[in-house]
């Protein structure tokens, strides 16, 4: 009977989810450029797209590696600035956002091998202590680097203005595609396997011959690389970057949109930070309520649903569809038999 | 003339370090304690603070209140609320992985600090003076009152702590139950009154530290918990978390080097050097000054 079940071949998969992907893009675009969306909603839905990477950047460490790191926001901030301060200084032209981005991401990566190396040979609540001092600690030295450069780099307090206003719909739709295949990609290979080894025991992962240092700072670094490039994005969708907009607060919102859409789920990260970022601006009014329920709301996923909403269920377009071929082909069977 | 001038200044300086470090200390072994017992980095225990210190705002403007009467509702507010917490957030959730505990528990910090803004609203309240004397004059140097019932207090809360931890039925168990719970239930120990009277005490000494916080700083606000908890988690980090006199030498120490830092005229890298001690602590001896090495268990 297994030998029965139709399969689709992975190009065609590709194909399916390409197609998939692009209508969606052209659909918003059009519905973006004749003003059907407007321009509020718009800013919500970039928005929207840069939580979307934090999310699942952080979700590798923290649902996939089985870490806890509390200075997300930390790195994001890293990739900001870097790419702020890089846009700011060579001016706008073709490559220079996809530069930025790069660059951004590559600083917040290269602070990710510097903190991670010494803080994931640590066990346990370690990691989730020293990227929290991590975090802060960035927060300070952007406010306060200024007075001790002796010129103008981040501004501190006063904001770093005027950064040039690059990020629109398409660039970001294709990063966070581009963040969400890598990651998925990865964890689908053998690299991905050995992190989520990790994550079920780290012990044994070590016994069975997976260098588990490599492989954490690994998930480690890829994560704080797609924060960079989502703070990259940040900076150009907003156009002023203040160090307040990246405290520890910022951090547990995201780790907040990873725990409820369900630690080790990719589509739950999707989906809750997508639902997290739009609920609010749905319910302006409600403003004071919503963080209070939203923090109600974490307590109770985490009593009754410890893996939350999605647990580790991760979607899969041409698993459903197989599914639907083959009731059909299996339907068709039986009725041959009968036939005979 | 200048060079008395000079070591007044000193004086002053560590005046200040002891009286915030007494703070750190009083809160680091409310962190200490949970986590000795529960394996939990209690991320709510600054939180308790912040809502002691508005109990005791709220008693002393609109009861008007006696000072110290309302010092004493703080406390016993502050050690229900951690006993309730407790109870209703983390009990349920004792045999589920940490990431979990974890993530509740800065889930309780995140609903104790929204709900005091909703509620209160996010400005500053001014609460009164709780203390007044006149200030001890040692020579040249004065050392207001505030600092000196501040240290006090923090020393006297620490002795009977310790005193209670060491010699009475309820230490042992304590001490039983953080060496080994499954052992201690054996052996006839009620593991669960235990760990709520962990929390108990740990928020009762949430509670001094935050009357003795508003003392020196007289304001509440919603957030006003949050970097004080963090700073004592530091401390508690530091000590070695997990132990009692850990917890007081890491207090200490955070509060002496914060004042340092500011005598050199660096205030604004104060938060700073705070964590970047974390950070090489953590690097250098993860457990602390006083911690015992941890087991790794299969």
């Amino acid at each position: 009977m297994k030998d029965n079940y139709k399969r689709i071949p992975m190009p065609v998969r590709y194909a399916i989810n390409f197609v998939l992907l692009l209508a969606f893009l052209l659909i918003v675009n059009e519905l973006i450029n004749n003003k059907t969306i407007s321009l509020s909603y718009y800013y919500v839905i970039l928005s929207i797209g840069v939580n979307i990477i934090l999310a699942v950047s952080l979700n590798l460490a923290t649902g996939y590696l089985g870490q806890l790191p509390l200075g997300h926001a930390g790195f994001m901030a890293v990739g900001a600035y870097a790419s702020a301060i890089l846009i700011k200084n060579i001016g706008v032209t073709w490559y220079t956002v996809p530069l930025g981005m790069i660059f951004g991401g590559l600083v917040a990566a290269i602070f990710g091998i510097i903190i991670g190396i010494p803080a994931l040979r640590l066990k346990g609540d370690y990691l989730a202590i020293i990227t929290l001092g991590f975090g802060e600690i960035i927060r300070v030295v952007l406010l306060n680097i200024d007075s001790v450069l002796g010129f103008k780099l981040t501004y501190g307090a006063a904001s770093l203005k005027n950064i040039p206003k690059t990020t629109n719909f398409l660039n970001t739709y294709i990063v966070v595609i581009i963040t969400c295949f890598v990651i998925h990609t990865m964890m689908k290979s053998r690299h991905g396997r050995a992190i989520l080894s990790i994550r079920e025991n780290e012990i044994a992962a070590e016994a069975c011959g997976i260098k588990t240092t490599y492989y954490k700072t690994l998930g480690f670094v890829v994560s704080a690389f797609f924060a960079g490039v989502a703070g990259s994005l940040y900076a150009g969708y907003l156009g002023l970057l203040n160090p307040s907009s990246f405290g520890f607060m910022k951090s547990i919102e995201i780790l907040v949109m990873v725990v409820l859409g369900g630690m080790g789920s990719m589509v739950g990260s999707v989906i809750s930070a997508t639902v997290l970022t739009a609920l609010p601006e749905a319910l302006r009014a409600f403003q004071n309520y919503r963080i209070v329920a939203y923090s109600l709301l974490l307590i109770i996923v985490m009593i009754f649903k410890p893996s939350g909403l999605m647990g580790r269920y991760d979607f899969s377009l041409s698993r459903i569809l197989e599914k639907l071929l083959n009731l059909k082909s299996s339907a068709g069977k039986k009725s041959d038999e009968r036939g005979s | 003339m200048k060079k008395q001038m000079a070591l007044s200044v000193i004086i002053n300086q560590i005046m200040n370090g002891l009286q915030s470090g007494s703070i750190y200390a009083l809160v680091a072994l409310g962190y200490s304690m949970v986590y000795g017992i529960i394996m939990l980095l209690n991320f709510a225990h600054g939180d308790i603070i912040m809502v002691g210190a508005y109990i005791a705002w709220y008693s002393m403007t609109s009861f008007a209140a006696h000072p110290l009467l309302a010092a004493l509702l703080a406390i016993v507010g502050c050690t229900l609320l951690g006993v309730i917490i407790e109870k209703v957030a983390y009990t349920p959730l004792r045999s589920a992985p940490r990431i979990s505990l974890l993530i509740t528990a800065i889930g309780v910090s995140f609903l104790l600090e929204n709900l005091a803004q909703l509620i209160i609203g996010a400005g500053a309240k001014k609460v009164p003076a709780i203390f007044s004397g006149a200030p001890l004059a040692l020579g040249a140097v004065k050392i207001s009152f505030n600092a000196v019932v501040t240290i006090i207090v923090s020393l006297v809360t620490m002795a009977l702590l310790t005193y209670m931890v060491q010699k009475t039925k309820m230490g042992k168990a304590m001490r039983a139950v953080s060496e080994d719970m499954g052992a201690a239930q054996l052996m006839g120990i009620s593991v669960n009154r235990t760990i709520s009277f962990t929390f108990a005490i740990g928020s009762a000494l949430a509670g001094i530290g935050s009357i003795l916080y508003v003392s020196a700083y007289p304001q509440a606000n919603p957030t006003m918990g949050a970097m004080l908890g963090l700073k004592a988690f530091v401390a508690a980090v530091l000590g070695g978390i997990g132990s009692i006199p850990g917890a007081m030498i890491g207090g200490y120490a955070i509060g002496l080097a914060e004042a340092l830092v500011s005598a050199v005229g660096l205030s604004v890298w104060k938060e700073g050097v705070v964590f970047a001690i974390l950070i090489i602590v953590l690097l250098v001896k993860p457990t602390g000054i006083m911690g015992r090495p941890m087991q790794e268990k299969v």
